[in-house]
């Protein structure tokens, strides 16, 4: 019974198969324009080159091919090519995305698709940019530090639903797209003030670790300057990894901070106590 | 004089994937100085795409686990040919490097009772390997790179080596270039771990990045140390196969660890048809008992689909060959049948295996809990590598110390899935543990800057070569990885891999003329250039070890000695440079394995 179901279901696979291979043959003698940003800091420019592609071809695929015909020193990050290292991140036609997992079918034919560098870090050449003020900022804030262990052998004990929401946030690659759309990053250059959201999601794992006992709400508010958000969501739109950066990482740490910091009764508490309940560490 | 940075540590670690940040951190807390040298930024090297997790007999999942267990399930994966004092270091340390991952901050899925869960994969009798869904590489080269950050380890990124320093017979530093602007770099010291990787990018079918251009065994080979096991070449059974831009994308053998089943395109689900003797008392025989161990029932057997990698490569090379194969040259693998089975099976899939979902669904339209995927063999993995001691992982040269994927020993003919993770953090340690060792004894020693000058002169030999009447570096490169495909790849035969070594000569001879246009910032004309001549050392070495090997065994297969040969039972191939740069090739005995263990393998039969 079983057996006979998944032949059945086996033969309209293959079947759904050949039709997209058929679609593709039929169209793989296409050349499409692609106008690529070449240049370092100092200068640079659009220029148009033309390659052949076929269906099934994502932005990264032509780029190659176009470094190895006719720009054989195109600069370009990539590595995994499976959007799971974060390294190709780029403008195609105005939008934040990850090369690799941008495919050739999704965009406009008639007109140039247009690949550039993102434009809320410094250039490097072409289309790599100097993405270092991440792991700069990322020192900024404090590693994780577990409570002592809840058994004799050294290990803890964790519900799947208490690390649900962590293991959201840890499914960040660390492609930095959130961080170029990021108005306070793109248009103000504050890198050095604001830890972006990346770094925001960084700081939701590490706080709502439930064996973390570190309190960051001090740092977010004082070093990271989490006041910057201002919650257009723009972050969460291009995640590649679809993690719902404004709703559950940085709402949740604006909240931490405005319990710990702003609210009255806990201002009045301080007053009498002259303690900062933001550097209480257990 | 060549014009160069100058830097100098205790121990300089190459490579930051899991390896080499194990062995950084372990270095640093050592109390000695550490430099981590990386081609790409941090936290991007290919440990990031492992998916189904890491090998521990951390006995969460299921009580009777053990290491012993661990070590005899290893050394039978491995077809007896690994260095017995490396499985038996891993299957003994691999829970506490997992168990230490959490303590920096790792989120393993967990058990009903709050311990790190664990999974079944291939070859491992009991559910080994603690994950999180399909990302498992990713949360530990994100909870390593974020734990070195904070330990007195300096990182130098996109920085790639070009060769190692010696003085005397000893190795003390390497020579590098920085990937943005060109310039180049004087690392010495008293230490030096090799951690790069592997050497997927021979091949034109693989699940490996632009960075497995084999630098770490090159560089060894050429300062003079010994290679191992260069014929065991992972071809891992399930990558994508369409479209044709993602053929060799890896689909993890956790989609079959959930329940996934390889049937052909009759519906037939042919890994049945071929269960190898030594695996058959520990294989299901029927489809009900497979899927009930998928499921946790300890009383069943593992469907065939969980057998080794090598094994199910080869079913699925029979069943195209045949001509029962899927429409673009592969077979399917169908996870979308549980439905039948499980009632909330859409979720339970998405939740399992969130990449393969979204993989599929982005790159070819599939919907994997709807239809099956068609998938096919991949390069994957090099079993062979630096040849290391079994206990400090330092190489035949002094000073030089290698680990994780271009280290051997492990793994022997074939490796097991998830003892690749525990591999880089057991090795890792090791390594970076005995390196502090060597430097506090050793210190570091600047290099001779005649010795600097002539690599950099040779480093910087394709800009002065004129572009208009030679090739550029990718057309060659190319080339290389189709000639290894057909020649030297999952079926191989003499005729074939003798061609195999004329064509290298023949290809060895453009890649020293080709030139490359442009300067030297952020170049990767030049980068590729500068990587072919590792690319060209290692696929000579693994085709001159599978000539000299004429049997079949594990990752190595002869379609003109099918069988497996006792004869060749008890040897390692090595591959070692000789005087005149000729590369020289011998079998080495297999050091009598201990008493004790050896009764761990027989009671574990």
């Amino acid at each position: 019974m079983a057996s006979e179901t998944l032949a059945r279901d086996v033969a309209g696979s293959g079947a759904r198969a050949a039709a997209r291979s058929n679609q593709s043959a039929g169209s793989t003698a296409r050349s499409l324009t692609f106008r690529i940003w070449r240049g370092d800091a100092a200068a640079g420019h659009f220029e148009d080159y033309h390659t052949q592609v076929s269906d099934g071809m994502v932005v990264l695929d032509a780029v190659h091919q176009i470094q190895s015909e006719s720009a054989n020193d195109l600069a370009v990050r990539w590595n995994c090519k499976a959007g799971k290292c974060g390294s190709c991140s780029a403008e195609i036609n105005g939008m934040p995305r990850l090369m690799c997992m941008t495919r050739l079918n999704q965009l406009d034919h008639e007109k140039p698709i247009t690949v550039e560098p993102m434009r809320a870090f410094p250039l490097m050449r072409d289309l790599v940019t100097d993405v270092s003020s991440n792991f700069r900022q990322k020192k900024n804030i404090r590693p994780f530090t577990p409570r002592p262990p809840d058994a004799p052998d050294g290990t803890w004990r964790m519900a799947q639903t208490d690390v649900d929401r962590v293991q959201e946030f840890r499914k960040c690659i660390e492609c930095f797209l959130c961080q170029d759309v990021c108005h306070v990053l793109r248009d103000h250059h504050l890198h050095d003030e604001f830890v972006g959201p990346r770094l925001l999601v960084h700081a939701a794992q590490l706080e709502m670790h439930p064996l973390d006992v570190i309190d960051r709400t001090g740092d977010l508010k004082d070093k990271h300057n989490i006041g910057y958000c201002n919650i257009t969501k723009c972050c969460t739109k291009v995640c590649p990894e679809n993690i719902t950066i404004t709703d559950n990482a940085i709402i949740p740490l604006k909240e931490r901070v405005a319990d710990k910091h702003y609210d009255p009764l806990h201002m009045l508490l301080k007053l009498f106590h002259h303690k900062d309940p933001g550097s209480a560490e257990s | 004089m060549a014009e160069y940075e100058t830097h100098s540590y205790d121990v300089l670690v190459i490579g930051a994937g899991g390896a080499g940040l194990r062995a950084a951190i372990e270095a640093a807390n050592a109390g000695v100085t550490v430099g981590l040298v990386c081609k790409s930024l941090l936290g991007k090297a290919h440990t990031v795409m492992a998916e189904g997790g890491v090998a521990a007999a951390l006995a969460n999942t299921d009580e009777r686990d053990s290491w012993q267990t661990h070590f005899a399930d290893t050394m039978r994966g491995g077809q007896y040919l690994s260095n017995w004092r490396m499985v038996e270091h891993h299957a003994r340390e691999a829970p506490a490097r997992v168990r230490e991952l959490e303590a920096w901050g790792a989120v393993f899925d967990r058990t009903p009772d709050g311990r790190i869960l664990q999974r079944n994969f291939g070859g491992h009798k009991y559910p080994r390997l603690a994950h999180v869904g399909d990302r498992t590489g990713l949360e530990i080269i994100r909870t390593l790179q974020d734990h070195v950050i904070f330990q007195q380890v300096e990182v130098n990124m996109e920085c790639t080596v070009v060769s190692l320093l010696r003085d005397g017979d000893r190795v003390t530093g390497a020579l590098a270039y920085d990937r943005e602007r060109g310039r180049f770099k004087m690392y010495s010291a008293g230490a030096v771990v090799l951690a790069t990787g592997g050497t997927g990018r021979a091949y034109r079918i693989t699940s490996n990045s632009w960075e497995y251009t084999g630098d770490g065994q090159s560089l060894a080979y050429n300062a003079g140390a010994a290679l191992q096991d260069m014929e065991f070449v992972q071809f891992h059974p399930t990558g994508m196969v369409w479209p044709p831009s993602v053929r060799g994308i890896l689909v993890t053998e956790g989609v079959r660890g959930e329940g996934g089943i390889l049937v052909n395109n009759q519906g037939h689900r042919f890994m049945f048809d071929d269960i190898p003797e030594n695996y058959r008392s520990q294989t299901a025989d029927n489809e009900e008992e497979g899927w009930r161990y998928t499921q946790g029932d300890k009383n069943s057997r593992r469907p065939p689909e969980l057998l080794t990698r090598d094994h199910v490569a080869r079913c699925i090379m029979r069943e195209v060959r045949e001509g029962r194969g899927s429409p673009h040259g592969g077979v399917f693998l169908d996870i979308s049948w549980i439905s039948s089975k499980l009632p909330d099976a859409e979720a339970h899939i998405k939740r399992k295996l969130p990449s393969m979902y979204h993989q599929f669904k982005q790159l070819a339209d599939i919907d994997i809990t709807k239809e099956p995927m068609e998938v096919g063999p991949t390069t994957h993995y090099a079993m062979g590598g630096i040849r290391v001691d079994g206990d400090t992982q330092m190489t035949t040269v002094s000073g030089l110390f290698a680990a994780g994927e271009c280290a051997a020993g492990l793994h022997g003919a074939n490796r097991l899935g998830g003892n690749s993770l525990s591999d880089l953090l057991v090795f890792g340690k090791r390594a970076g543990e005995h390196a502090a060792i060597f430097a506090k004894q050793n210190p570091a020693v600047a290099a001779k800057p005649e010795a600097v000058d002539a690599i950099v002169n040779y480093a910087l030999e394709p800009f002065g070569r004129n572009s208009d009447n030679t090739e550029g570096p990718y057309q060659i490169q190319h080339d290389l990885q189709g000639m290894m495909q057909d020649n030297v790849g999952i079926v191989r035969r003499e005729a074939e891999m003798q061609h195999a070594l004329e064509a290298l000569a023949g290809l060895r001879e453009r890649a020293a003329s080709v030139a490359v246009p442009g300067n030297r910032e952020f170049n990767p004309g030049w980068h590729t250039a500068l990587d072919l001549a590792n690319l060209l050392t290692i696929s000579e070495a693994i085709t001159r070890s599978a000539l000299e090997r004429k049997e079949s065994r594990g990752g190595h297969f002869r379609d003109d000695y099918p069988a497996k040969d006792e004869a060749f039972a008890h040897f390692n191939i090595v591959v070692s440079r000789g005087t005149n740069g000729e590369m020289n090739v011998s079998r080495v005995p297999l050091p009598e394995i201990r008493e004790d263990l050896k009764q761990i393998i027989e009671e574990e039969k």
